[in-house]
């Protein structure tokens, strides 16, 4: 369960979307046009059970998302999803690890406060005695010039999207 | 029967008789004998593990991994002073103040020590620079890899956090850390092996409790540890996989 995003959290205007996530169904998301730079240095990490659930964040997850750590443990993953990204972006990730292989992009999350941070993400399958047992999201500061060509590329593919629904 | 105790080259030479008497405490109190075996380079490490030569080490996270999922190795415990961090250094009168100021085709001085040196090209990717478009300088030590920086022939190093801020007064102020890692959850462990396997728990409890006395806590000392840490098996496999997505570079 994943509930709707608060106007009381958000700072500034904002603009009101609502995600058709995986497995949870709707979810109204409150988004402005902040950008909040990736700490230098800094690896954001977290992991999931095999369904998305969190189930550990570090803390520079805790401050860059906004939300406290009891917040997200036990939510899904997708807590952090921005309309701006496209679905098939995150069906690629998902068969990837399934198949038990690594995936890497780029990603623009959401912030409980309706900002946004650019990452570029690794997920890892964590196979224990030969089973996938959860997943590993590593994010690292990315490259500029990356973001830029992501920008334009998840716009096409959003709007293509939208299209087709 | 006689075990072959080692430690990843990367250590600090300052603490070079701290291993020994490290090791000397270790046959006491185990009623085992290791022989501590020193090794240079990165590479005699790799041929003795590969040869199954090695029983008890102190590895760096890089090898931590191919011991655990290869050798059968598990991790005994940790330093409690945290985790192994990376720092990005130029030169004082560089002209370059951030990261993202360097670029392609910059020569990085660098170490053999691999994680370090894989966190370090984490700490260079914002500025669009990977192992395919910068000049490696391999230096034997973090004091030669200032070196270079200072002589101009570099124009960033990588470095171990512990180390750079080991480094002499008049070596720092001729520095200037542009970035320093904040990762949090890479460590050396020290490492038992297979045939060490039914001593793992007696060993594990004798090293978490050197710090308890004054006289073991001054072993320790000379190791640059203030204690030691028990660790887990799920703990060295979530550092492992963190690992793989650090090195993890698509075809």
């Amino acid at each position: 369960m994943l509930s709707d995003m608060n106007p009381a959290d958000v700072t500034g205007d904002y603009r009101e979307y609502t995600l058709d996530l995986f497995g949870i169904g709707p979810r109204r998301v409150l988004v402005t046009d902040e950008e909040v730079p990736y700490p230098d240095g800094r690896l954001i990490v977290s992991r999931t059970d095999t369904e998305g659930i969190i189930t550990h964040v570090n803390r520079s997850f805790v401050a860059m998302s906004g939300y406290t750590e009891d917040e997200l443990v036990g939510a899904p993953h997708s807590i952090l999803r921005h309309p701006d990204m496209p679905r098939a972006a995150f069906a690629d990730l998902w068969r990837t690890v399934q198949r038990g292989e690594i995936w890497q992009g780029y990603v623009k999350n959401l912030r409980k406060d309706g900002a946004h941070y650019w990452v570029k993400a690794t997920v890892i399958p964590n196979v224990r005695r030969g089973r996938i047992v959860g997943y590993t999201s590593v994010r690292r500061k990315p490259e500029r010039r990356k973001v830029e060509e992501c920008i334009a590329l998840y716009a096409r593919m959003v709007a293509e999207e939208r299209e087709v629904k | 029967m006689s075990y072959v105790f080692t430690v990843s080259p990367d250590f600090s030479p300052d603490h070079l008789p701290g291993w020994f008497v490290f090791n000397t405490w270790m046959q006491r109190v185990s009623g085992l004998r290791f022989h501590l075996e020193l090794m240079d380079h990165f590479s005699d490490l790799r041929r003795a593990v590969e040869a199954d030569r090695i029983d008890l080490i102190y590895a760096n996270p890089h090898d931590a991994a191919m011991l655990v999922r290869e050798k059968g190795f598990v991790a005994l415990v940790k330093p409690g002073d945290g985790a192994d961090e990376a720092v990005i250094a130029v030169s004082a009168d560089s002209p370059f103040h951030r990261v993202e100021d360097l670029e392609p085709e910059s020569r990085i001085a660098t170490t053999g020590d691999p994680d370090v040196h894989l966190m370090g090209m984490i700490l260079l990717e914002p500025a669009g620079l990977n192992r395919e478009n910068v000049t490696l300088h391999h230096c034997d030590s973090y004091v030669l890899v200032a070196k270079r920086l200072f002589r101009g022939e570099s124009d960033a190093g990588i470095f171990l956090a512990r180390a750079f801020d080991e480094l002499s007064r008049p070596v720092r102020e001729r520095l200037r850390m542009l970035v320093r890692s904040d990762i949090q959850v890479i460590h050396h462990y020290l490492m038992a092996g297979p045939r060490l396997a039914d001593r793992v728990d007696d060993l594990r409890d004798r090293l978490t409790a050197m710090g308890d006395d004054a006289k073991t806590a001054e072993i320790l000392k000379g190791l640059g540890v203030s204690r030691w840490e028990a660790v887990d098996e799920e703990e060295v496999e979530f550092m492992i996989d963190l690992m793989d997505t650090l090195s993890y570079s698509p075809a």
